[in-house]
């Protein structure tokens, strides 16, 4: 026996489904076989049992159909007031989902589940309306009849022979946290029929009471005891499940269904659904686009597109293949899916074309291998004459004449040849006429082309000449091989054309792709990107394009940008926000809110979605192409995994910053308590003690008071510039204001600034006369000198020399401060420019900014600066300032002396 | 002016720095008047007559340039601006509206003094403008007159321009010049802007007159501001 614990990945799926479930509502189904059964009165039962409760509970919507009996059970019940809708004139009354969501009820009831709303509604249906309020975490009771489940569709149709238009998806029912069947015999409901008791409007009496025959009855009686069998049954399976009972499914097989553009698409799709349900397999529905797929009118591809649209309704997974071969592209599909089943139509063509242009069934039979193949029939009557638009005539009426004209070429051509080469040759030139045609103009100019070619061929080269009539009977060989080879040619080079064709589309679409991404990877910030995609997007779809992100509040913003050219109306930013709440694309071609002028999808990241795209096309019609949406659709992932990327290193640069802040200030606040209180105890020690003598101190004692007070509080306010310095370039708050300067008048300056501090010291200068002037700010680049300098005069012992010099090369200017002093320690060359960094043996305390700020101002400038030991003893600062600009010109003068 | 009180307003709001000067200026022989605000200030100007004014550039009613400008429509009296660091922007501009000079915050009272002299000295000469004939300034000795220049009693060439600039600088002698008024006075009015000549032309004028030129001793530098010619 084989392993029976169950599946870890299973269970957590289960879990976590499960914890999804707790914060939906819950939804309760009152299933019933036709109208009448009492599932109304039913709801409204089970509504008063709860309000006795205690419970919350609201009526969104309840249709009575005046009966007595279910109105009596509205009293007491709080309903919703419904929303007023003017349609063609007339007031309709709807469901109102806003007053619903805003008024948060535990318990809403929702009659009639499959009603279409109102036209303008925000959902077509009001299944969409209760998912929407499922999601909003408000538990739903609703009424459904069997015929109106969307798989049930085609089987009630054919049993009652009325169609209904209101369907309600299986998932729905199948999501359902309880589904209470409302059962009555058919007996008692035609006696609830004839006793009026039954709700019909008048123009669909004659209708309906065919409908309700008995035989009808029982029929819709049995499908709902039915499916509410296969629920208890899907619920047991689940328990064992959960038990590991036993397991059920031995493998994650599924299976697989093939659309085609015709018209019993949705009915494959159904069965295969029911197929599926049965099994307890997923199941996937594909298309394969041909290059033939070109040519298809478009009606056609909607229906394939509507096709697909309802296999996702009904919990299908859909896909598009592209090949050439049909059978091959489904079964290797096929086998990387694991798929155990596939479904295809039965061929309606005739027999003869099978025959001759083969089919995908029987290739599908003879391939498959190990894969059961069903085969399924397709329902006739349903089917429209394909229409094909005027102007694609127009277009293919010029195609026709252009292949007569090939022909007539090639005749006089083969006319000129006549009386030099043989019949033989004379073929071959029609054959590539027929060549030409048809890799310009397609299949049926080619076909044309053909015939025409034969028959002037034989009319004008065959004897008797000018005539139809042909006097050797082996010619009629050489028409026929002639027709043959030159329709199987045209063939080829048809779909050798459309294959190019195709190949040239998918090549675009992965270029649009590949343009898109490096574009999205070399660039940062979210405003750029939402730029480039808006561009990129804009370009592929020839729409307008807006991106809305959502800010802090998960508020969507619209992003504004020269990019960004969208006519926005301000009535749509509901939409928008509705689709990043809701993470389902929504507005024009969708479902949803479909009145919007543009479709609004979803910016989904890896952790929920991050804002909306709004594409507005030029030409609707564009976006019911499957391929256009896909590739729409994966270029919109793309940019969202972008934007989303950024964001999070936008997020974790201001993480750092923020720390590197907090640790800067943490820093600045140990360092400078301490070093402002240092000059401050002396102030406040030396002031205190010359406030309180009385003669005690002699004039040398308060001369010396005096000038530790004078000396600490300039230190103080060496201390708070170098401060404010730091502060201001930390905070890239400096603002070079450069001029041209001669670097030694700088350092004149800042030796001028520092006159009193060099007293014990003796300065020397070694700057050339022909120093180039340095492109600078002056005001800074003294600050820089003086910084160094103080430091010299730091560590360097008194009566020692602080030598001071400058040196110019091509590209820069290097100015050098050196001293005498103990020099820098092994190894911390570097670590002396750091902030806060102060070498053990200082004199007198710092902050230990000076040399940071240095090293600010200077690279400020594209400078560089270091330090290094000197030989002899002492420590070396240079600091360089490029030459990049050419030296300004003064105007020279003559240098004629000015003496008497 | 032997014997007679020199009379100096003092315009500043803080009160523990208008204490500081009220303490030391008049132990030099100034009478001081004192303003707390501008209006305050222009009114006591008008009033007293002040042979000196000292004008703190962060009043809280008026900003310090409108008060330079109102005061400067009526009367030349010297007016030195008392200013923070790092406004060497706000500094320039006032000197180029007609302020004096300027002095630093903090700043001592031998600087304070310096200035103040300075300013009363140029002030008095233009009054009178009995320029001395012969400038000397320690080795340094012009002889306007006879337009030659001697260093240690060695006579330097000098350039039209070099020379002019130096005159110039004489004439303000310990009085700071800016870049513009030294332009403007040497080069002409359409070339303000070329602040470049001005510190080309300095950088001779150093090489020609000062020991160590990048440690000067007479033409100093206020950097963002402009020149000096140092007299004390």
């Amino acid at each position: 026996m084989e392993d029976r614990r169950p599946d870890p990945d299973a269970l957590l799926k289960r879990v976590q489904a499960a914890e999804a479930e707790q914060a939906r509502g819950k939804l309760k189904v009152f299933f019933g076989a036709t109208a009448g059964v009492g599932k109304t009165y039913a709801m409204l039962q089970a509504a008063h049992e709860q309000r006795r409760e205690g419970i919350d509970v609201v009526i969104g919507w309840v249709e009575t159909h005046g009966r007595a009996e279910t109105e009596a059970l509205l009293e007491g019940l709080t309903m919703l007031p419904p929303r007023l809708v003017e349609h063609r004139g007339t007031t309709l009354r709807e469901f109102d989902l806003d007053a619903a969501l805003a008024r948060r009820p535990q318990i809403i009831l929702m009659d009639e589940l499959a009603h279409t709303n109102a036209p303008g509604s925000r959902h077509p249906k009001r299944w969409q309306d209760v998912k929407e309020l499922l999601k909003a975490g408000i538990n739903v009771y609703t009424t459904v009849n069997v015929q109106h489940l969307e798989c049930l569709n085609d089987v009630v149709a054919q049993i009652t022979g009325v169609r209904v238009s209101e369907t309600v998806p299986d998932s729905l029912l199948e999501q359902a946290d309880d589904v209470e069947l409302i059962d009555l015999p058919p007996d008692d409901l035609l006696q609830r029929l004839k006793d009026g008791k039954v709700y019909m409007p008048e123009q669909a009496q004659h209708a309906l009471q065919n409908f309700f025959r008995k035989g009808n009855l029982i029929a819709l009686r049995e499908m709902a005891l039915r499916r509410t069998a296969e629920r208890v049954d899907q619920q047991m399976e689940v328990y064992r499940r959960d038990h590991a009972v036993v397991r059920t499914w031995p493998a994650a097989e599924s299976i697989m269904v093939c659309v085609n553009m015709k018209p019993r698409g949705p009915r494959l799709v159904r069965a295969a659904r029911t197929m599926a349900t049965g099994l307890h397999a997923k199941w996937i529905a594909v298309y394969v686009q041909t290059p033939r797929h070109l040519r298809i009118p478009q009606a056609d591809r909607d229906r394939v597109n509507q096709t697909l649209r309802l296999a996702e309704l009904l919990g299908a997974e859909t896909a598009v293949l592209s090949g050439a071969n049909v059978a091959q592209e489904l079964l290797s599909y096929a086998r990387t899916r694991n798929v155990a089943k596939i479904i295809v139509g039965k061929p309606v063509r005739a027999r003869w074309k099978e025959w001759v242009f083969g089919s995908v069934v029987a290739e599908l039979v003879q391939q498959s291998g190990e894969t059961d193949i069903y085969v399924i029939t397709g329902e006739a009557g349903e089917s429209r004459p394909l229409a094909t638009q005027a102007v694609k005539r127009h277009s293919e009426w010029s195609s026709y004449g252009l292949g007569v004209v090939g022909v007539g070429l090639s005749t006089t051509v083969a006319w000129l040849m006549f009386p030099y080469f043989g019949l033989a040759n004379l073929i071959m030139m029609y054959l590539l006429g027929v060549v030409l045609v048809a890799s310009r103009y397609g299949r049926g100019p080619s076909v044309l082309a053909s015939v025409l070619s034969v028959a002037a061929f034989d009319f004008f080269f065959v004897p008797p000449y000018l005539s139809f009539a042909v006097s050797d009977i082996q010619y009629l060989l050489t028409f026929a091989v002639m027709l043959v080879v030159a329709l199987t040619i045209s063939g080829l080079a048809v779909r050798t054309k459309q294959q190019a064709e195709l190949a040239r589309r998918q090549e675009r679409r992965t270029a649009v792709l590949y343009a898109l991404s490096r574009d999205l990877a070399t660039h940062r910030g979210t405003g750029m990107l939402a730029q480039l995609a808006a561009k990129h997007l804009r370009e592929v779809f020839d729409s307008q394009v807006a991106i809305f992100l959502a800010d802090a509040d998960k508020r969507v913003q619209l992003q504004r940008g020269e990019q960004l050219h969208f006519e926005f109306d301000p009535k749509e930013s509901g939409v928008a926000q509705w689709v990043f709440e809701h993470n389902e694309r929504a507005g024009l071609g969708t479902d949803t809110l479909a009145g919007a002028s543009a479709l609004y999808l979803p910016l989904l990241g890896s952790s929920g979605s991050i804002g909306v795209v709004a594409v507005r096309p030029t030409e609707s019609s564009r976006f019911l192409d499957p391929d256009q949406l896909l590739l729409l659709e994966s270029l919109v992932n793309q940019v969202a995994l972008a934007i989303e990327r950024t964001r999070l290193s936008e997020e974790a640069q201001q993480a750092h910053v923020h720390v590197e802040t907090e640790r800067m200030r943490n820093a600045i606040l140990s360092s400078v308590s301490h070093d402002l209180r240092t000059p401050l105890a002396t102030i406040t020690g030396s002031a205190s003690s010359l406030l309180d003598e009385q003669g005690q101190l002699d004039p040398a004692a308060r001369l010396e008071l005096v000038r530790s007070i004078y000396r600490e509080a300039d230190r103080l306010d060496r201390l708070l510039k170098n401060l404010l310095d730091m502060m201001r370039i930390e905070a890239g708050a400096v603002q070079l204001s450069k001029e041209w300067h001669p670097i030694d008048e700088v350092v004149g300056a800042a030796l001028a600034r520092l006159e009193g501090r060099l007293r014990d010291h003796t300065v020397n200068t070694a700057f050339p006369a022909d120093l180039p002037l340095v492109l600078v700010d002056g005001v800074l680049l003294e600050q820089v000198m003086i910084n160094l300098v103080e430091n010299a005069v730091k560590y360097a012992p008194s009566g020692s020399a602080i030598d001071l010099s400058a040196s110019a090369s091509d590209r820069e200017v290097v100015v050098e401060v050196a001293d005498r002093g103990p020099g820098i320690p092994v190894g911390e060359e570097t670590r002396i420019f750091d902030k806060f960094y102060r070498a053990k043996p200082a004199r007198e305390g710092g902050v230990g900014l000076g040399l940071t700020i240095c090293r600010g101002i200077i690279e400020a400038h594209g400078g560089r600066i270091w330090a290094e030991n000197r030989r002899g003893g002492g420590a070396m600062f240079r600091f360089a300032v490029p030459l990049l600009e050419r030296q300004p010109s003064v105007e020279s003068e003559q240098a004629e002396p000015k003496s008497a | 002016m032997p014997g007679q009180e020199v009379t100096v307003l003092l315009i500043e709001d803080e009160p523990e720095i208008r204490r500081f000067l009220r303490t030391t200026l008049p132990a030099h022989g100034f009478r001081l008047y004192e303003a707390a605000t501008g209006k305050e200030g222009l009114a006591e100007a008008q009033a007293r007559n002040p042979d000196l004014i000292l004008l703190d550039l962060g009043l809280p009613d008026l900003e310090g340039s409108e008060v330079i400008r109102q005061v400067r429509e009526w009367t030349a009296t010297p007016i030195i601006v008392l200013s923070a660091r790092d406004q060497e922007q706000v500094k320039v501009a006032a000197l180029d509206l007609g302020a004096d000079d300027y002095v630093t915050k903090p700043f001592g009272v031998d600087e304070l003094l310096a200035r103040m002299r300075a300013a009363l000295r140029h002030a008095s000469r233009s009054a009178t403008d009995v320029g001395e004939p012969v400038f000397t300034l320690g080795d340094l000795k012009v002889d306007l007159g006879r337009r030659q220049v001697f260093v240690s009693a060695k006579e330097i060439h000098l350039t039209p321009i070099e020379y002019k600039l130096l005159t110039t600088l004489i004439r303000y002698a310990g009085k700071v010049m800016t870049h513009r008024q030294l332009l403007k006075e040497v080069w002409g009015p359409l070339h303000v802007e070329e602040g470049h000549y001005l510190r080309v032309y300095m950088r001779q004028l150093r090489n020609k007159l000062e020991k160590t030129p990048a440690h000067p001793r007479y033409l100093v530098t206020e950097l963002g501001v402009g020149y000096r010619l140092r007299t004390e």
